[in-house]
Formats: C-alpha cells, structure tokens, sequence
C-alpha cells in the first residue's frame, strides 16, 4: 500500500471522528434521566442489605439531560428531597442552573443522593469530553 | 486530487456536524417545577387556620393552593419564600384571586395563630397561616414529607431548620408539583398560569 494510502486508514477515521465529536450538536432522545426505585428497595433494607441501588450521585447536563425523572417501582413510598413518591408514582425535576444539589433519599443507604448540574458543553473539547464520559462511562 | 481529498473529507465531516438537526432548544418541561404523576390527592391537614377556621384544604378545592412550612421567627428562608409568593400574586393580578397560599408552622411552641395570621400580614393579607399542637404538626409534616429540627443557639434561644419546597395543589385538590426554595417569581408566574388554565 501507497504511503498516502496509510494515512487515510490511520489517520483519517479519528480525525473525522473527532471532528465530528467535538462540532455536531450533542442531542438526547430525551432531556429527562430516568432512574428507578425497584421493586423490593425498601424489603432488602429492612433484611440488612446494605447495596445502593441508585447512583449515590448524579451528573445533568444543562440543555442536554437536565430532567431528573425517577420513578418508584416499588410497593411501599419512598421520599426523595421534599416530596413522598407513592408506589408507581413518578416525579420530574427539571434543572435549570448548574448547581449541586443534595437530597434526602430512603432509597439509598447513605440516605441522600446528591445531584450535580453541569453547564452544557459548548465548545468542541467540552463537546468530545462529554461525549466521551456519555459513552464510555 | 489525492491532496485535495483529506480536506475535502473533513470538509464534509463539518458540513455534517454543522447541518445536524438543531437539538440545542428542545422543548421545554411544562412546568419548572417537579412535576408528581400520576397526580394524587394532597394530603389534608388536621390543623387551625390563622383566619380562625379549621384549616380545610378541602374548602379551596376550585383554586391552586401553594402550601410551604416555615415559622415567623425564621429569619432566613421563610422571608424570601413568603416574599417570592406574594411577588407572584401580584404578578397574576385578577388571576391571583384562584390563588391560596397556605403556610404551616413547624414551630407550634412560639407559633400562635395571632402571632402567624400578623407575621403573614407583612406578606400578603391573603395568606392563611396553619397552627396546632406539636402532634398535629408532626402529623402534617409527617404527611408531606417534610423535615424540621430545632436548632439552640449560645443564647438559649432556637431556630428551627426546616424543608423549604413549596406544594402546588391544583384545582381538584391533587398535589400536582413540587417548587424547590429558590426560584424566582417568575417561575411561580409561569407555573400558576399554566395550574390556573386546566
């Protein structure tokens, strides 16, 4: 193969990847990140089981996935910061500012849950970084 | 040719990056509030009301309620939160008359009801304070979730920390969203219009 050649299989691909990392709108299907209570949350706390179910902490993008969307599955309410979720209800909380946020939580063993809202990545390394933390995290 | 291609190629990679759809303004959340669903029913309160009646959340069905919990010697949270509620009020003008705001103590030792109906004054006349026994406030809390603790200073005097969302009631009686302590009247402006249209 031609020297040339070589450097459009090596090179090339990467490049264009990069490219278009760090150029093309970052888009969601949703703004809303979903995490679920399950189904026997509060059982296994009452045998002991000491396991987090649910990340203990949780990163929002502003403009991206700045909706918290949780939802409990199981059969006994479980409070999360001010409100009380009903077994099958869901509550959506929208952010608006980067912030950091910490929330009472019976769903974890820690009893909170801390909410971390981020800028919305702009320029093109803020673009690859969170593309590369979406993907690959 | 051979030369021209990378550039070319790369060319196109920001013609696509560039032409891809516009996701930077999805569509918005209908409320900026949190939003509970399926909507319930809100719990009611065992409590007096500073307006000298049993505090009935019932008897407000056909208006939005924003019930919070606070005390009148609060000296942080509790001004803005009542502030930022009758700036809304005013905001709505003849709308804010489908308005209620409901304001529960967490302090029944030093929360009378002529201490909270006065305290509430300073805001807005139309506000109705919540008072009662300890047990009755625990109760109230306990029901919505919310959490207190007295806190004693070196003086021997007390605050009391307390949750600070406010609860968006809607017409039927159904807790419908949930405020964090924060927003701006402009935010309660938008979320009332939208409450008081359905």
């Amino acid at each position: 193969m031609k020297r040339g050649a070589w450097w459009f299989v090596a090179v090339l691909p990467p490049l264009l990847a990069l490219t278009w990392a760090g150029f093309a709108p970052i888009e969601l299907p949703t703004r809303d990140k979903l995490f679920e209570i399950p189904k026997g949350t509060y059982a296994r706390r009452m045998s002991g089981d000491r396991v987090d179910i649910l990340p203990s902490r949780i990163t929002l993008t502003l403009g991206v996935d700045d909706v918290l969307l949780l939802r409990n599955l199981d059969d006994v309410p479980q409070q999360f910061g001010p409100t009380i979720l009903m077994p099958g209800q869901s509550f959506r909380l929208p952010f608006e500012r980067e912030s950091e946020n910490q929330f009472d939580c019976t769903a974890h063993t820690s009893g909170t849950m801390t909410v971390i809202v981020e800028a919305r990545p702009e320029w093109p390394w803020q673009k690859i970084r969170w593309r590369w933390r979406h993907w690959f995290r | 040719m051979k030369r021209l291609l990378p550039a070319l190629l790369l060319g196109a990679a920001l013609a696509v990056a560039g032409a891809a759809p516009a996701a930077d303004a999805p569509a918005q959340p209908a409320l900026k509030a949190g939003v509970l669903s399926p909507v319930m029913p809100a719990p009611l309160l065992a409590l007096d009301g500073t307006d000298g009646k049993p505090l009935n959340l019932a008897a407000y069905r056909g208006k939005v309620v924003l019930l919070a919990f606070g005390f009148s010697n609060c000296g942080e949270v509790c001004p803005i939160t009542l502030a930022t509620l009758a700036g809304a009020r005013k905001k709505l003008a003849d709308a804010a008359k489908d308005v209620q705001v409901v304001y529960v103590t967490v302090d029944p030792e030093r929360d009378t009801a002529a201490q909270m109906k006065k305290y509430l004054a300073n805001f807005d006349a139309s506000f109705v304070g919540g008072v009662g026994t300890r047990a009755q406030i625990d109760a109230a809390q306990k029901s919505y979730g919310i959490s207190s603790k007295k806190i004693v200073g070196a003086d021997g005097g007390y605050t009391v920390g307390h949750s600070s969302s406010i609860y968006m009631i809607d017409r039927a009686g159904g807790l419908r969203a949930v405020m964090p302590y924060g927003h701006p009247v402009d935010d309660f402006v938008h979320d009332l219009k939208i409450l008081l249209r359905t």
